[in-house]
């Protein structure tokens, strides 16, 4: 079992829901960023879902593009990321780490390489975001030999052909994307949704997260009664964009996550 | 000719079922979009084969458009230049000023059968934004363009077209302000409103099946060519030659010469200030293979693969991937890429003015510029043949510009 698997084990144990939080790596440097995980573990964070910034990212609204664009400002790449990880992890050892990014970056640095050193600094699994099942067959096979979760986004409009073939290639957790439409967007309707999260429970066994447009302890409640974890992600974003101030933004940031995770609970 | 690295007979039955052209091409978006591209590849399929939407769009085309075009023989370029006959095809005589309006009223149509009451586009020169708001305005359907704030400021006049049009241009102020951050925007609106939204994708990349759409639509091009210069000439030609950004106006015309082995194939990219600069938009030239935009294709790219700035003169060149299609066509060997630098093709700009009383948009220009050099080593029996894809009306600020003239 690796520790996405134990998180939501222990979580099932006790009969809480998880909350995933995620923040882009080297937003507004990599030092800031092994702090803000900090806040985030301390603020009751299950999984830490780390950003990886790409010069077009067609799949985030603006604040999570801005976000990018001061990671990438500060040099930010897969290669700092693992040493952010690396150090993480000398402090850390239980929650799981994710990354998640577009396709481009993990191309270039080839993804046998990459898995080895995603797995060697201690990340957890992967999401890449323009990857969709059709396309990853060779690749899931490298990160599944390498002990790296690849995670797929299942959509309300996914087909039911679809969550099987997700289903069969995804580890880890589904992410299930609540709205149609960017990261940071409109407020998800949880009504919409009920129906396509039956299929994705008839279709695979493992727990499902469920994110996009999820911005506020009270979204995050609703969200955590049809799934087993809640992903937060542009709210958070926002606090690191707002608060210049490091320990400031620490600060805002774990009493954030504190409510999210006593609402995901509630 | 060097020997093919692909089966010369099988080379138009690409893409395959998954999208792909060789290792390029595919499907790499965000699971949101890939319902609505699976829809939109049926319903392609469908019309495409059906005589009734296939009679509306020949129809538009020669009715609305204007087609065919003519194959026109530019008698004093040739005599100046000293070697083979150079033909011009006249994208730059279809309604809205250039080829992309062949795509933009095949698109709107299909649009419309999906029924669709929403278009959406990207735009660099506008050419495409301009065209698709046309389209528009003609099918009663609402349109919104997304334009680099970069482009809007280098390209106002057909900023000021869309907006008569009735189309609402947005700007985007995001990453480099050009058409690759109006393509991301484009794609956000269409992952938000999918559900009364069309997405008028419009050049030859893009996730499957745009690539194919966009080249079906603009193989009109390449069709006619193939019969008039058979009709004026009793043979095929030597070489075609045409601009290549995104790509679609030299797909269409290179498309059905595929089979044609004899007939070179040259893509000419922007060279902007010059390719060892660094600052141009030649990605095939000088980049490698990557992910950008739903496709595998040759990406203007950093060492961590990030997306590269790029530079031209021209806006509607000014983008750092090309249509995976022609990433196949230059890995396989059936076509050639070239590049000519801002500076070269504002010279074969006032070339084609002063001699033949056309005046060429600055992509075209490109395709002007690299066509004189190759036709200086051909016979004066042979035919080049060259994509005028676009008129130049868009770039009289531009060139104004750089010669410090105030109009």
């Amino acid at each position: 079992m690796g520790r996405i698997e134990t998180c939501f084990e222990n979580l099932r144990s006790k009969g809480e829901k998880g909350l995933i939080t995620f923040i882009t790596a080297g937003d507004p440097s990599i030092e800031n960023t092994l702090d803000y995980m900090q806040s985030l573990v301390d603020g009751g964070a299950d999984v830490i879902e780390l950003g990886v910034p790409f010069s077009d990212p067609m799949a985030d609204g603006p604040t999570i593009q801005r976000a990018s664009e001061r990671s990438l400002a500060a040099g930010t790449d897969l290669s700092s990321i693992f040493m952010l990880v690396r150090a993480f992890r000398e402090r850390n050892a239980s929650t799981p780490v994710i990354l998640m990014g577009y396709m481009n970056p993990f191309e270039r640095l080839g993804f046998e390489r990459f898995a080895k050193e995603a797995r060697a600094s201690g990340v957890d699994g992967v999401l890449v975001v323009d990857l969709p099942p059709e396309e990853s067959v060779p690749q899931n096979k490298i990160l599944t030999a390498n002990g790296i979760r690849q995670i797929f986004l299942i959509a309300p409009n996914s087909s039911e052909d679809r969550i099987k073939k997700v289903g069969e290639l995804a580890a880890g957790f589904i992410y299930y994307v609540s709205v149609k439409g960017v990261t940071g967007d409109k407020s998800i309707s949880t009504s919409n949704i009920r129906k396509s999260l039956e299929l994705v429970r008839n279709g695979t066994r493992l727990p499902i997260g469920l994110g996009f447009g999820i911005k506020t302890p009270e979204s995050a409640r609703e969200a955590a009664k049809l799934s087993d974890a809640v992903v937060v992600g542009s709210a958070l974003v926002d606090i690191i964009e707002k608060e210049a101030e490091i320990n400031a933004a620490r600060k805002s940031l774990e009493s954030f996550v504190k409510e999210l995770k006593g609402a995901v609970d509630a | 000719m060097a020997k093919l690295k692909a089966d010369i007979k099988s080379m138009k039955s690409l893409p395959d079922a998954n999208g792909h052209f060789g290792q390029y091409g595919g499907k790499f978006v965000a699971e949101t979009l890939m319902g609505p591209l699976t829809d939109l590849e049926d319903s392609y399929n469908r019309f495409k084969a059906d005589p009734d939407f296939l009679s509306s769009l020949r129809r538009d085309l020669n009715e609305y458009v204007g087609r065919p075009t003519p194959l026109y023989f530019a008698e004093r370029l040739t005599k100046d230049i000293g070697g083979a006959k150079i033909y011009l095809k006249r994208e730059d005589l279809n309604h809205t000023g250039a080829h992309k309006v062949n795509n933009t009223i095949g698109q709107g149509l299909l649009a419309k059968r999906m029924g669709k009451p929403r278009v959406i586009a990207e735009t660099g020169a506008g050419q495409h934004g301009v065209a698709t708001a046309t389209v528009a305005a003609r099918l009663g359907m609402k349109c919104a363009i997304y334009m680099g704030s970069e482009d809007i400021k280098r390209q106002s006049p057909n900023v000021f077209r869309m907006k008569l049009l009735g189309a609402e241009v947005c700007a985007v102020d995001s990453g480099s302000r050009t058409l690759k951050d109006a393509l991301n925007e484009a794609l956000r609106d269409w992952v938000t409103n999918v559900d009364d939204t069309y997405y008028i994708i419009g050049t030859v990349a893009g996730p499957h099946p745009y690539p194919q759409i966009v080249r079906d639509f603009q193989s009109v091009i390449g069709e006619e060519t193939k019969s008039q210069c058979l009709e004026s000439e009793g043979k095929l030609p030597d070489a075609l030659v045409a601009c290549v950004g995104g790509g679609s106006n030299a797909l269409g015309l290179f498309y059905p010469f595929f089979e044609d082995e004899e007939v070179k194939l040259v893509g000419v990219e922007a060279g902007g200030e010059g390719v060892s600069t660094g600052k141009h938009s030649a990605p095939l030239n000088a980049g490698s293979p990557g992910v950008l935009h739903g496709n595998r294709t040759y990406l203007m790219q950093d060492e961590v693969g990030q997306i590269s700035a790029t530079h031209s003169v021209s806006a509607g060149l000014d983008y750092p991937g090309v249509g995976p299609e022609h990433s196949w066509l230059k890995d396989v060997g059936r076509a050639t890429y070239e590049t000519v630098t801002d500076e070269e093709a504002l010279v074969a700009f006032e070339r084609l003015c002063l001699l033949e009383g056309i005046i060429p948009a600055l992509e075209t220009s490109h395709a002007l510029a690299h066509a004189e050099k190759l036709a200086r080593e051909m016979r004066s029996d042979q035919i080049i043949i060259i994509n005028l894809s676009g008129r130049g009306d868009k770039d009289l600020m531009t060139v104004a510009d750089i010669k410090s003239i105030t109009i």
